[in-house]
């Protein structure tokens, strides 16, 4: 039972951990709490639901599914093309509202202004795809049975290998690439990173396409592993949270250690608190995090 | 024709906050091959008018020039790639960062194969850099923090070095050795300006100098002659304190 309250905590954290990368780079490096973010992850996951549709008007092929998964190629596409999506939203989000925030007024109200804009995503959500549960599949899966009794579907063995196909590209993109060492340079100290000869805004471009690209394929995981539905990302709001400050925020590897912590902690409670109770794991754990180690686990104390 | 200086700032007024400026026109310039100090006491605006060469602080009025092109209100990383290097007081290097990845943040500007060969060149200059280069910047002492800090800003070969008290919080020993160091760009070819607490140190070190007080010029001249004149040091940089005090300790 326990061996399979981890793996149900491992799965549902990779998806909290992938959403939770773009709070946690957005949270440094903008200087700003964004409540908006969780919503990227549902319009992540609606938005491929429209070109998973396109892609099936294009023929049997892309709906064919690949070996033991639920999906076919159309889905793996439609997954990169809400990449780019919900990328195009992060950006017109910061060029209309966060970006001119910025100039005009202080971080306490470009906060208020994000819980103005998750809102506005997730009723739009409602007014376009309505509100009822929808699914990009109805292929109905086996589980497979694992050593323990532990059983899992094989696209929530899909997600946990992707997560980590994710994670080694950024891990590589953030070390590797003039592009990434310049996004942790402007996350440490952006008027040294300008004296430098890095064009900040750039950058800041790059941690919008990164986050939104995050929460996309997040939110496209859990519409496959779950179902979609408008409030998707905002029952994820906490856990996002909980995982970007228990990580340290700007740390890639602390937003995906936090989403496994707070994945593992929210599944292993229910074996000693009634599942009600549930929502308020990431939230104790925020409390335990603020009170023993504000920075977080990878975070840099502030001197 | 005589050659524009390297750097010109006429009449410069700047400041952090809108109608609150901290410089009222303050003028200098700096030319090739000379090391420049910009002294005077604390609040003087010394670090204000460093910042606001390098662009990081907005000029509402006057003019920076860099060898006779205006850039007056250019971004701080168009600076960069157009050859102003900076050194700021605090914070200088990314401490997060390894020695290298510091390095590659210096070379932004840059092609990145010519940012590659830049980073070979300034290793074979300052060695211990090349020893350390996969340690974080954070882990380094404060003299391999200044050399990694300078090294950072000479990866673009800057015609206009900007130090922002780069001796601040060093031993005697190594504060000397950076001395050597800003010497040496100088020598190279570069126009260095220099903000420095330790004034005398810093006038050493220098061919001409400037008195800032509350915003403004106060004074102007050879390095040797602002040295030499004792009312100066005692009105505006606290030389015969400074000596009072190493006498009664003695």
């Amino acid at each position: 039972m326990i061996l399979q309250h981890i793996a149900d905590g491992i799965l549902s954290g990779a998806i909290v951990g992938l959403g939770a990368i773009g709070l946690s780079f957005t949270m440094k490096m903008l200087r700003f709490a964004n409540f908006s973010h969780s919503e990227l992850l549902t319009w992540g996951a609606y938005s491929a639901l429209v070109f998973v549709a396109f892609f099936s008007s294009l023929g049997g092929f892309f709906d064919q599914p690949i070996g033991p998964f639920s999906f076919g190629p159309g889905l793996l596409l439609a997954m990169l093309c809400a990449c780019v999506a919900t990328s195009i939203i992060a950006l017109l989000l910061n060029r209309f509202v966060f970006e001119r925030l910025s100039r005009t007024a202080g971080h306490m109200t470009m906060v208020f202004a994000s819980f103005g804009v998750a809102l506005i995503l997730r009723h739009m959500v409602v007014l376009i795809w309505g509100s009822d549960p929808i699914y990009y599949s109805r292929e109905l899966q086996f589980a497979i049975l694992l050593p323990g009794n532990v059983r899992v579907m094989p696209d929530q063995v899909f997600l946990l290998g992707l997560t980590v196909v994710v994670v080694i590209a950024l891990h590589l993109f953030m070390t590797r690439s003039r592009t990434g060492i310049a996004m942790r340079g402007v996350a440490e100290s952006p008027d040294l990173a300008r004296t430098s000869g890095v064009n900040v805004d750039r950058i800041i471009t790059w941690v919008w396409v990164i986050g939104a690209s995050g929460a996309a394929i997040g939110g496209v995981l859990y519409g496959m592993t779950v179902q979609l539905r408008p409030e998707l990302g905002f029952s994820l709001i906490l856990p996002l949270f909980a995982a970007a400050i228990l990580g340290g925020t700007g740390s890639l590897y602390g937003a995906v250690l936090g989403g496994l912590i707070v994945g593992l902690s929210e599944n292993l409670s229910v074996m000693i608190i009634p599942t009600t109770y549930k929502p308020a794991v990431p939230f104790l754990l925020i409390l335990a995090i603020l009170y023993f180690r504000p920075e977080g686990i990878f975070g840099e104390r502030s001197r | 024709m005589k050659a524009p200086h390297v750097l010109e700032a006429q009449d410069v007024i700047a400041g952090y906050v809108s109608d609150l400026p901290i410089l009222h026109g303050v003028s200098i310039h700096a030319d090739a091959g000379e090391v420049v100090s910009i002294i005077g006491p604390n609040g003087a605006g010394k670090s204000t008018l460093v910042k606001a060469i390098a662009g990081l602080v907005r000029v509402s009025a006057g003019r920076v020039r860099l060898g006779g092109r205006d850039i007056t209100g250019v971004a701080a990383h168009r600076l960069a790639a157009e050859g102003v290097g900076y050194v700021p007081q605090t914070g200088n290097v990314f401490a997060t960062l390894t020695v290298r990845e510091n390095l590659v943040m210096g070379g932004a500007a840059l092609a990145k194969a010519d940012a590659l060969e830049r980073i070979e060149e300034i290793c074979a200059i300052y060695p211990i850099l090349k020893d350390r280069m996969g340690d974080k910047a954070g882990s380094l002492s404060g003299g391999q923090r200044q050399i990694l800090a300078v090294a950072r800003a000479l990866l673009t070969r800057p015609r206009l070095m900007l130090l922002d008290e780069p001796t601040a919080s060093l031993s005697p020993m190594a504060a000397g050795e950076l001395f050597a160091v800003v010497r040496g760009l100088a020598e190279d070819g570069a126009a260095v300006l220099m903000v420095e607490q330790n004034a005398k140190a810093a006038l050493r070190v220098s061919e001409r100098g400037y008195v800032l007080a509350e915003g403004q010029n106060r004074i102007e001249g050879p390095a040797a002659d602002l040295l030499a004149d004792e009312g100066i040091g005692e009105i505006f940089l606290g030389f015969r304190r400074e000596s009072a005090r190493m006498e009664d300790a003695g």
